[in-house]
């Protein structure tokens, strides 16, 4: 978060006036004048919260009916608590705030797991305000009762079980502080019945200073001038950047954009990382890893300097680790030290905020004489003899949508209608294919339109991210490009889109199979198409219908466009019916286990690279 | 480069933590979870007013791995402080080990010389068994334990390493 740049982390004191401050009690006149439930919805205005997403349950009605007493904070009820977090997840990512969940005790928990493991893979904070049965009966398996703090363990970035109302407030605060500082991600406050109908003495958000969480968020000047040392003296640099750049904020992507225009080098983004730089920039060469680009992935392979910027060598980017980039120096800025040589080792990391890093790369390499931009001649002529290959070409011929047009058709008329009216576009995913087609055809010139589960690869995400997209931008076009089998699994949410009345319209590109599954099974398993056929779909368009909603199908290539229009004209949610080509594949791919420079770039290039059998057993 | 061809070693880690519910089961959790080796884990409480309890793991891996087992454990919130004890320098390693031996005649009398030679005392005894307990390094212990067990060993409990650095620094 640029949060870590700008609300720089409370000077490092003692641990003992570190924990005074925290004890220091209220002013006495507001000695328990709260109870704990009250304080929740205090703490969560003096955060700056304005939307919470959740749904009550025993548990948390004590939170529930100090909400219906107040005005501050908005609730946005889901239908299933999972959808809540992506909610959540939604609104964080397009607004680089963090969001906040509520559920209940025991199932409200557990269903909001997948939500928060999601959270924790992209980085996404998150701070999720759990109910737990009252004190005296944790431990006895209550009614809804859960373990929600072991639970949620590890798939939460921290989480505390507040045990008297006395801890309640610096807790809050502390969770986001931890949420949002340093590598960003969920963090649950689980909240006993009794605990929140007790009354206490609240505390400022200023009186909690955190004990012992301070992240490094400047970059050591040494490191920083021995990349740029690197940068300057590469004959084929290249620059890659993920997630963290979106994290580190809209100033950071605009200084990654700079120091890539005044290196002269070639950028690849990660799917995380799309709009980090504006898609149309010239020296874009699109996203990188198994569904990446061409020129990205053979740019990356043979270059003589990286430097990534918030990525974390995800095993979808680097393809087989032994012949990942095997003749380049790497450079790895990132705020968390555990991802410098986890997969892959560098040669010099520089542990920072990206976007005091790249203040930094930057303010070093305008010190200096800027190097000859003949220097990459050579490496341009490269890239562009590998652009010429188009890789994302496809072939529509006759009336059946091919799924890479229908989605290149929507991003063109997005686009266009964004250049004309103004009106922003916002793009979640479902998890597969289309995921794949949408982030390679879709040219993001900002950061924080693009919202996809790209970590944990949640199916099901789309439709609830979307959900707290529209709620944090009312007036923008929001888009959940799905496929058929992925929208089932939170298909509930029609309904709170219709209770809000939030226009997000549901982009199904239906090819009636789980698509990526067809896929591998086509390449991998001898084409036996094992439980990948969606059988038994519903019909969407009656489907909407009945959640309040839009219908729209599209069945040939002849019609698209104006139903994609259509579409975007409705003021009301829809669900748009997309009938493609069934069995057509998502290339470029580079096969599990394989390397960067042995990717299958269509159909008939297929046979000629067999999957090896270390292959088959990576996911 | 490739880390798979670097040899296993074997690293004690200090680490301080905040004494709060659940900090164990954190850090147990990240070894698990990661799949990093556990040979020995000791904790308790060491600074009662500042509530900080300091955790002593012994782990091996190869040293790409122990650099991320150290820098997975400084991510986690509650932890202050993580030192590699194996890599910044000399340092002191003891464990504490009770031993119960069964037995009469000559193997009662060798194993109460034996434990004499080891500075082992006698913590109980009856005419048949000995309740021995020795605190050394670990490998001194393993040594003690082997001569034991033909001496009519029937039952052992170890605490498990608790290490510091030498010399006038603190962590």
């Amino acid at each position: 978060m640029s949060a870590t740049a700008s609300q720089a982390a409370p000077e490092a004191s003692s641990p003992q006036a570190a924990s005074a401050a925290a004890a220091k009690p209220a002013i006495d006149s507001q000695a328990d004048a709260y109870s704990g439930a009250e304080m929740v919805i205090k703490a969560l205005v003096d955060q700056g919260v304005e939307v919470v997403f959740g749904y009550p349950g025993g548990a948390v009605l004590p939170i529930y009916d100090a909400l219906f007493q107040q005005n501050s904070l908005r609730h946005i009820l889901v239908r299933h608590e999972q959808a809540a977090v992506h909610a959540a997840e939604g609104y964080a990512r397009s607004t680089g705030k963090p969001g906040v969940v509520l559920v209940t005790s025991g199932p409200g928990a557990t269903n909001a797991v997948t939500g928060l493991t999601d959270a924790l893979m992209d980085s996404i904070p998150i701070v999720c305000l759990t109910g737990q049965v009252p004190t005296h009966l944790i431990g006895n398996d209550a009614f809804q009762e859960a373990d929600t703090t072991g639970i949620t363990r590890p798939c939460t970035k921290h989480n505390y079980l507040v045990r008297s109302v006395g801890d309640l407030p610096r807790t809050l605060h502390e969770a986001f502080y931890v949420a949002v500082h340093g590598r960003p991600g969920p963090v649950v406050v689980d909240l006993p019945k009794d605990v929140l109908q007790t009354k206490g003495s609240y505390l400022e958000k200023d009186q909690v200073v955190h004990r012992s969480y301070r992240p490094q968020t400047e970059p050591d000047p040494s490191a920083i001038s021995k990349a740029v040392d690197l940068l300057a003296a590469a004959k084929r640099p290249i620059i890659y950047a993920g997630g963290g750049v979106i994290n580190a904020g809209p100033e950071a992507c605009r200084l990654l954009t700079e120091l890539v225009h005044l290196t002269g080098a070639p950028v690849t983004n990660t799917l995380m990382g799309l709009g980090a730089v504006p898609g149309s920039d010239p020296q874009f060469l699109g996203m990188l890893g198994m569904h990446g680009t061409y020129e990205a992935n053979l740019a990356m392979h043979d270059c003589d300097v990286m430097l990534n910027v918030g990525a974390r060598f995800d095993d979808r980017v680097t393809g087989r680790l032994a012949d990942f980039s095997p003749n380049s120096i790497k450079i790895h800025v990132d705020i968390d030290p555990s991802s410098i040589n986890k997969n892959v080792m560098v040669e010099l990391p520089v542990v920072a905020d990206a976007e005091a890093a790249l203040r930094a790369l930057i303010a070093e390499w305008k010190r200096r004489t800027p190097p000859s931009p003949k220097a990459q001649e050579a490496w341009w002529k490269q890239i562009e003899a590998w652009r010429g290959r188009d890789c994302l070409s496809y072939r529509q011929t006759g009336e059946i949508i091919k799924p890479q047009y229908a989605i290149q058709r929507l991003y063109q008329l997005t686009a266009e209608q964004e250049a004309k009216a103004g009106r922003k576009t916002y793009i979640t995913t479902e998890v597969g294919q289309h995921q794949m087609w949408a982030a390679q055809f879709f040219k993001f010139e900002q950061p924080n339109r693009w919202m996809t589960s790209g970590g944990l690869g949640t199916m099901g995400y789309g439709l609830p991210a979307a959900m707290g997209v529209q709620i944090a931008h009312p007036d923008a076009l929001v888009i959940d490009v799905a496929g058929e089998a992925s929208i089932l699994m939170n298909i509930q949410e029609m309904s709170t889109l219709a209770q809000y009345g939030l226009p997000v319209k549901v982009f199904i590109v239906n090819n009636q199979w789980m698509g990526m599954v067809r896929q591998w099974q086509e390449l991998l398993h001898g084409a036996r198409y094992s439980e990948s056929y969606s059988a038994s779909l519903p019909d969407f368009v009656a489907l909407a219908e009945a959640f309040g909603a839009v219908g729209i199908r599209a069945e040939t290539a002849g019609d698209l466009d104006d139903k994609i229009l259509e579409m975007m004209e409705v003021p009301r949610p829809v669900i748009f019916d997309c009938c493609v080509a069934q069995e057509e594949n998502c290339f470029p791919m580079i096969p599990s286990g394989a390397a960067h420079n042995e990717m299958l770039l269509g159909p008939d290039d297929k046979a000629a690279k067999p999957i090896s059998e270390e292959g088959m057993v990576l996911v | 480069m490739s880390p798979l061809q670097d040899s296993v070693e074997r690293r004690t880690i200090a680490v301080l933590v905040d004494n709060e519910p659940g900090v164990l089961a954190r850090v147990i959790g990240l070894f698990s979870g990661r799949g990093y080796n556990i040979e020995s884990l000791t904790v308790t409480e060491v600074e009662r007013e500042m509530g900080l309890s300091r955790i002593t793991v012994v782990t091996t891996g190869t040293p790409q791995v122990l650099e991320q087992i150290k820098a997975q454990l400084d991510r986690l919130v509650p932890v202050h402080r993580v030192a590699d004890l194996s890599l910044q320098g000399p340092y002191v390693e003891r464990e504490l080990a009770l031993v119960k031996v069964s037995g009469i005649d000559d193997k009662r009398v060798e194993a109460l010389r034996i434990a004499g030679i080891f500075d082992a005392e006698v913590v109980d005894a009856g005419l048949d068994f000995f309740i021995f307990e020795a605190a050394h390094r670990p490998d001194k212990l393993d040594r003690f334990i082997e001569l034991m067990k033909p001496l009519g060993m029937v039952e052992m409990s170890r605490t498990g390493v608790v290490a510091i650095a030498r010399g006038k620094d603190s962590l």
